[in-house]
């Protein structure tokens, strides 16, 4: 941790070296910042009772979606970059450092606009949080922190599996995007509106529905199965499999010419 | 002590003929030709030693380094660095090694040299001590003092190189691979690197893997050379061997009127022609200047003639034409 807050630093004293540039991106964020509260407007506006969920109940789902997905993006987006660290021969050069490649692949990409995101996730949940509907006690914040992690993990897998599929392919990878982006969006809703297939999927083999849907259901005391509220852990066996393509792509790693 | 033995690495390329039409066929069905870039391949290197390793183009010198530095995972052989697999054991083995990519820079483009030497330091986690050691020799042997505070892309290519150097060997490796380090570089850098090399390997024990084009490098820093081709080692010895074989080459250099002779004596080949002047590389163990002289005056009227030592570089060309690669 403390090795990424040095990468950290060097990010940004790259980026004030370009002063305007510096100033634009601040002025920027601080603008993105606020739009979160338009966000927080528009959001209100668009939905509606759905499937049975009322709007507060859907507005917890959606700011827990995309505070999870925000705080994935924060540090894995690095693993959009890859296709063009692989190209560009930079991957070269981390696997010549003695740390762990997946950690020097977060380190290589540190984007600041990506706080503004999280800020604006941030300031989305401590809205909805009073206004959901659920009295919150100690297992249900465990709970709501679990589900978190759980979706933190879940992205941060789907990321992992983009760049490992790089290793083979660098083209064509953009379906991934539907469950990447795709999950963000459609996560705004609980999973269960959209029909049991969909359902089925994304519990037993994507598990986004396992840190949104299940346990969400458990805070709303719509269902009292302790494996709803344990449901995200899944996520974090998620990532194994993700983590193992990763190693086995890595193998397979062609590097480029020079 | 590096050991590889029977080094396979094999690449898959899609492959395609130019056009919208093929790319469009590419798009369903796609052929692929394989291309062997190491093919068995054995050699050992032991501590301290300084060794050559040349070869033209895509003979395969960089994914030699690339496996050895752990980068790329060959299909068969082995590779033992101090009794570890480099691309097994990889976080432990480039903690020893240090690899210096002549076109690659591994400095942080915007802050200054001494903020990525700094990052460098963290990443290797080198004792506080050591590294103020490191960088104050390193600074005071490249001549590093005046740059040190600038932005890397500040910096000339003879500077940038300089750093590049200092930076692949904070940490103190036992091993360093230098690829193409005197690439593009003006005389005076040129010196200057080679010289530090030279101290480097003297001084530190450090051992020393050089791939270069530079003939000029091969000549001035290393004793041994290892030439590859098409994957395979080629030749595996002493320069000097090198150089002995080309004690019965001379080059002859002949400005001439008329129209050159079509067909050359045994043993002679034409290595550079223009209109009026050709230089010509003899095999005196085929046959003797004096005869080719002699032949050549019966054909054409020389103006102008020269009689020298054959270069390495030719010396390399012709090793090159010897093993058609």
């Amino acid at each position: 941790m403390r090795l990424y807050l040095k990468f950290l630093g060097i990010h940004v004293r790259s980026a004030m070296q370009y002063k305007s540039s510096f100033f634009a991106t601040v002025f920027g964020q601080l603008l993105t910042s606020f739009s979160a509260l338009l966000v927080i407007f528009f959001v209100t506006e668009r939905y509606n009772e759905v499937g049975g969920f009322t709007y507060q109940q859907i507005l917890l789902c959606a700011s827990v979606v995309w505070a999870a997905f925000a705080l994935s993006e924060c540090f894995f987006r690095g693993f959009d970059m890859f296709p063009s660290m692989i190209g560009n021969g930079e991957f070269d050069r981390a696997l010549l450092r003695p740390c762990n490649e997946i950690f020097l692949v977060l380190c290589s990409k540190l984007e600041l606009t990506r706080l503004g995101r999280l800020i604006q996730a941030a300031m989305m949940l401590i809205y909805a949080l009073p206004r959901c509907g659920v009295s919150w006690t100690l297992p249900r914040i465990l709970v709501l922190v679990f589900m978190l992690l759980g979706g933190m993990a879940a992205f941060s897998g789907l990321f992992l599996i983009y760049a490992a599929l790089s290793f083979f392919t660098l083209d064509g990878l953009e379906f991934m995007n539907i469950f990447t982006d795709g999950g963000r969006e459609h996560g705004a809703y609980p999973f269960a509106v959209y029909g049991k297939p969909v359902l089925t999927l994304l519990t037993c083999i994507i598990p986004l529905a396992c840190f949104q849907y299940w346990p969400l259901t458990w805070l709303l005391g719509q269902n009292n199965s302790l494996l709803c509220a344990l449901a995200p852990a899944a996520c974090f066996i998620f990532l194994i499999p993700c983590v193992l393509l990763w190693k086995f792509g890595l193998r397979h790693y062609k590097s480029t010419g020079s | 002590m590096i050991q590889v033995q029977h080094l396979t690495k094999t690449f898959r390329v899609a492959r395609r003929s130019g056009g919208m039409k093929a790319a469009a066929k590419a798009l369903f069905r796609r052929e692929y030709d394989t291309i062997t870039a190491l093919n068995d391949l054995s050699f050992s290197i032991d501590d301290g030693e300084m060794v050559g390793y040349i070869g033209p183009n895509g003979a395969g010198k960089s994914s030699t380094i690339k496996v050895l530095s752990g980068i790329l995972t060959p299909d068969s052989g082995s590779c033992l660095i101090d009794g570890r697999t480099p691309w097994k054991d990889r976080v432990a083995h480039v903690r020893e090694i240090g690899v210096v990519f002549g076109q690659r820079s591994q400095l942080w483009w915007d802050v200054p040299v001494a903020d990525s030497f700094e990052l460098i330091r963290d990443i290797y986690k080198i004792p506080d001590s050591l590294y103020r050691k490191n960088v104050s020799e390193l600074a005071e042997l490249l001549n590093l003092k005046d740059i040190i505070r600038t932005p890397a892309r500040q910096l000339s290519l003879g500077q940038r190189m300089r750093c590049e150097i200092a930076a692949s060997l904070l940490h103190s490796p036992k091993i360093l691979f230098l690829d193409e380090p005197t690439i593009g570089l003006d005389a005076v850098s040129k010196i200057a690197v080679r010289d530090f090399i030279r101290t480097l390997n003297r001084e530190q024990k450090t051992t020393i893997i050089l791939t270069t084009h530079d003939m000029q490098d091969i000549e001035a820093l290393t004793e041994r050379i290892i030439l590859i081709g098409k994957g395979k080692v080629l030749l595996d010895g002493p320069l000097n061997d090198l150089k002995a074989a080309g004690n019965d080459h001379r080059s002859l250099t002949v400005a001439f009127k008329g129209s050159f002779p079509e067909t050359l004596p045994e043993g002679v080949t034409c290595s550079e022609r223009l209109s009026e002047r050709a230089v010509l590389t003899v095999d005196t163990a085929v046959i003797p200047v004096s005869e080719v002289i002699a032949s050549l005056s019966r054909e054409i009227s020389i103006d102008d003639l020269s009689v020298s030592g054959v270069g390495i570089e030719e010396l390399v060309v012709d090793l090159y034409r010897q093993y058609r690669i």
